[in-house]
């Protein structure tokens, strides 16, 4: 056998990787005089110790698991969409065009056309710099980062314009009103008797974001496109030979994961802020790429990271709140860390631990 | 509220939180940071002259991220802190939530109107102070071109904007004001290095006083304008030590005072609006011996003489906000 067990290579190397994040994340804590068995108490007791910890956390995986699988449908076919930042703010666009248009009876009503919108304007966002990269051969990371930039300018236009509550400062639309207000857990877990949080921003995108999970498995491996794109980002002369049209397939996976990183906006637009405030997604598009490269672009993968990075968020501001000693910069420094070494530096460990099981099996 | 409704408040809020003492007050930083020599700064140095003069202690977090405006002000008032000062309009929406459901909580917000029973309203009228500094810059300059730099491109740094050409124009009528916003997002607030690039660029233009109302974008603002030898303004702290002899003056913005006038009063502070201007010195250019070489006495008297209008009413600068569009440009 020249692979090492598949158990390993789905959780051990991530614990592996995970325990090395923390250990240099202590060292820093200990080189500034604090206690790095406070600042992991703190945090994992930040993050799941109470409802109201466990709402924030899932609230932050929600955007984060759509923007991972929104990176990893592009990475099958070995497309690198960087882009999910701009896609996830344009999908903000949709959501918030279609809940103001509109006077929604009922969230029931408003969620699945908010979702059309937000994936749609998401879609469309990706959909230029995929055509310019199948038919120009312009490279899709320049042009994903560049529309970022444009979507960007183009969100503080017109909420500094059109779409601004007039006779008020922050850039942002009115509220859509409580009729499309979406029930969080605490309204989801009453009626079943079970006390959750009141104030934690955790809502139904939860549910929707493990359904869009289970949708991105049966598409990526149950379908035909799936197949194509798949088959697509392995070789590329190879699907030409068997006449899938490249166009298609890059149009095709560009436009899911456009539509996935937008629909990130019904979790933070219709979901928690309830309005359209300029500059939501606060960089969970680019955390979709970490997320989605620890999760080795599979969805159940990307919702354990996405789990894991919402605690992160979470715990790092109980942390804050806890350890008066530890600065805004500082807890940044460990998150930062704690994402280098589960995301960026996921294969480091792998090669000598993969080592480690093929001698011993050779041994054996 | 009986004795015992009082105790077990205490009891409760003890509770919750065992290291917040009762009614501490606390105070909640805005995404650029503490020490951006700047907004959060001054609201920083009003809160630790509080602390220092009564010998109290407050709370304090600075932000990572949006959704945690609600978070920290609900985190502040189920520990019982009180009064609640918040420095940034960005709170808005969240405090108008929060406030509701802690009724006997005040809360102090700058830069923002927030219309609940429980809530101060702190506001400026920047366009005043920002006038003077307009007329100073004209006043200073020798090419006839001045710059503005802005934070992130939002309508109340228009307003700023809009002021300061209107000071320009008031003095120097043929003077050409070139402007630049560093930015579209929260980051513009925090970004020096976009600040010196934009400053270099203007001086290419021909501007030798350039106006940062930037944040903590603003000190890169002032380092490009030192080290090219031109002048500068500084904004809402006094920055006139940062570069001695280059910082032509500052448009303080004392919300060093909306903070410590707060918590001051404490638990049983005045709520509603609270407008501070050039007239009850919110607001004011800064004049000290870092810019006294600089800062000619002809400067000065056209200044003061503006200022003066402005008090009197003379002279009406008009506020962006009020209409959102500026009369001149």
């Amino acid at each position: 056998m020249e692979k090492m067990p598949r158990w390993a290579d789905v959780a051990l190397i991530p614990l592996i990787n995970l325990a090395l994040a923390f250990f240099f994340a202590g060292l820093v804590v200990l080189a500034i005089g604090e206690n790095p068995f406070d600042m992991v108490r703190f945090m994992v007791k930040g993050a799941l110790g109470s409802s109201n910890g466990i709402g924030y956390t899932l609230y932050y995986a929600t955007n984060f698991i759509f923007t991972g699988l929104a990176f990893s449908v592009a990475m099958h076919a070995r497309l690198f969409n960087i882009g999910g930042e701009g896609q996830a703010a344009l999908g903000g666009l949709g959501t918030a065009v279609v809940l103001l248009a509109v006077p929604w009876p009922h969230w029931t009503v408003a969620l699945p056309f908010a979702v059309l919108g937000a994936a749609l304007f998401g879609a469309a966002w990706a959909a230029i710099p995929a055509w310019l990269q199948a038919r120009r051969g312009s490279h899709i990371v320049i042009t994903t980062i560049m529309f970022n930039f444009i979507g960007a300018a183009l969100m503080i236009y017109l909420l500094n314009g059109i779409l601004k509550k007039p006779g008020q400062q922050a850039a942002e639309t009115r509220h859509f009103g409580d009729a499309v207000h979406l029930p969080t857990f605490h309204e989801m877990l009453a009626p079943l008797g079970i006390e959750f949080s009141k104030s934690a921003p955790a809502n139904v995108s939860f549910i929707l974001a493990i359904l869009a999970a289970v949708c991105v498995w049966l598409l990526i491996w149950r379908t035909r496109i799936g197949y194509e794109i798949r088959a697509f980002g392995n070789s590329e002369s190879a699907t030409a030979y068997a006449g899938i049209s490249a166009v298609r397939v890059t149009i095709i996976a560009m436009l899911i994961s456009g539509g996935l990183a937008g629909m990130m906006a019904i979790n933070v637009v219709m979901g928690e802020s309830e309005r359209l405030i300029l500059n939501f997604t606060e960089g969970a598009g680019f955390m979709g790429i970490a997320v989605s490269l620890m999760g080795r672009n599979h969805p159940v993968g990307i919702v354990l990271a996405g789990l894991l990075f919402g605690m992160l968020n979470q715990g790092g501001f109980e942390l804050l709140w806890e350890m008066p000693g530890i600065s805004r910069e500082m807890v940044f420094v460990i998150q930062a860390l704690i994402i280098i070494f589960t995301g960026a530096l996921v294969n480091m460990t792998r090669d000598p631990i993969e080592r480690l099981f093929i001698r011993r099996n050779k041994g054996a | 509220m009986t004795l015992m409704q009082k105790f077990l408040g205490a009891a409760a809020t003890l509770a919750i939180s065992a290291t917040a003492a009762l009614a501490e007050p606390a105070i909640i930083f805005d995404l650029g940071g503490k020490f951006d020599k700047s907004f959060n700064q001054a609201a920083f140095e009003g809160a630790t002259r509080w602390a220092e003069e009564t010998g109290g202690s407050f709370r304090e977090i600075e932000l990572q991220s949006e959704a945690q405006r609600e978070q920290a002000l609900r985190r502040f008032a189920e520990a019982g802190n009180n009064p609640i000062v918040m420095a940034g309009f960005a709170f808005a929406s969240a405090l108008d939530e929060v406030a509701r459901d802690f009724p006997d909580t005040k809360f102090v917000i700058i830069d923002m109107v927030v219309d609940q029973p429980n809530v101060r309203s702190v506001v400026f009228n920047e366009h005043e102070g920002s006038y003077i500094v307009g007329v100073a810059a004209a006043k200073a300059s020798k090419t006839g071109t001045v710059g503005f730099i802005g934070g992130m491109d939002i309508p109340l740094i228009r307003k700023f904007a809009c002021g300061y050409v209107q000071g320009v124009k008031a003095t120097n009528p043929d003077a050409t004001v070139i402007q630049n916003m560093t930015g579209t997002t929260p980051a513009a607030w925090n970004d020096p290095v976009k600040g010196a690039e934009l400053t270099k660029a203007q001086i290419a233009k021909g501007a030798d006083v350039i106006y940062a109302a930037a944040g903590g974008t603003g000190v890169g603002v002032l380092q490009a304008a030192a080290d090219a030898g031109v002048y500068s303004i500084g904004v809402d702290s006094n920055q006139n030590y940062l570069h001695p002899g280059s910082v032509l003056t500052s448009m303080l913005k004392r919300v060093d005072v909306a903070v410590y006038n707060a918590f001051k009063d404490g638990p049983d502070l005045e709520t509603g609006f609270n407008v501070m201007g050039l007239a009850n010195g919110g607001l004011d250019y800064a004049l000290d011996e870092h810019n006294a070489g600089i800062f000619t006495d002809d400067i000065k008297a056209a200044v003061e003489d503006a200022k003066a209008k402005i008090i009197s009413g003379e002279i009406q600068v008009h506020d962006y906000m009020s209409d959102n569009s500026c009369p001149v440009e």
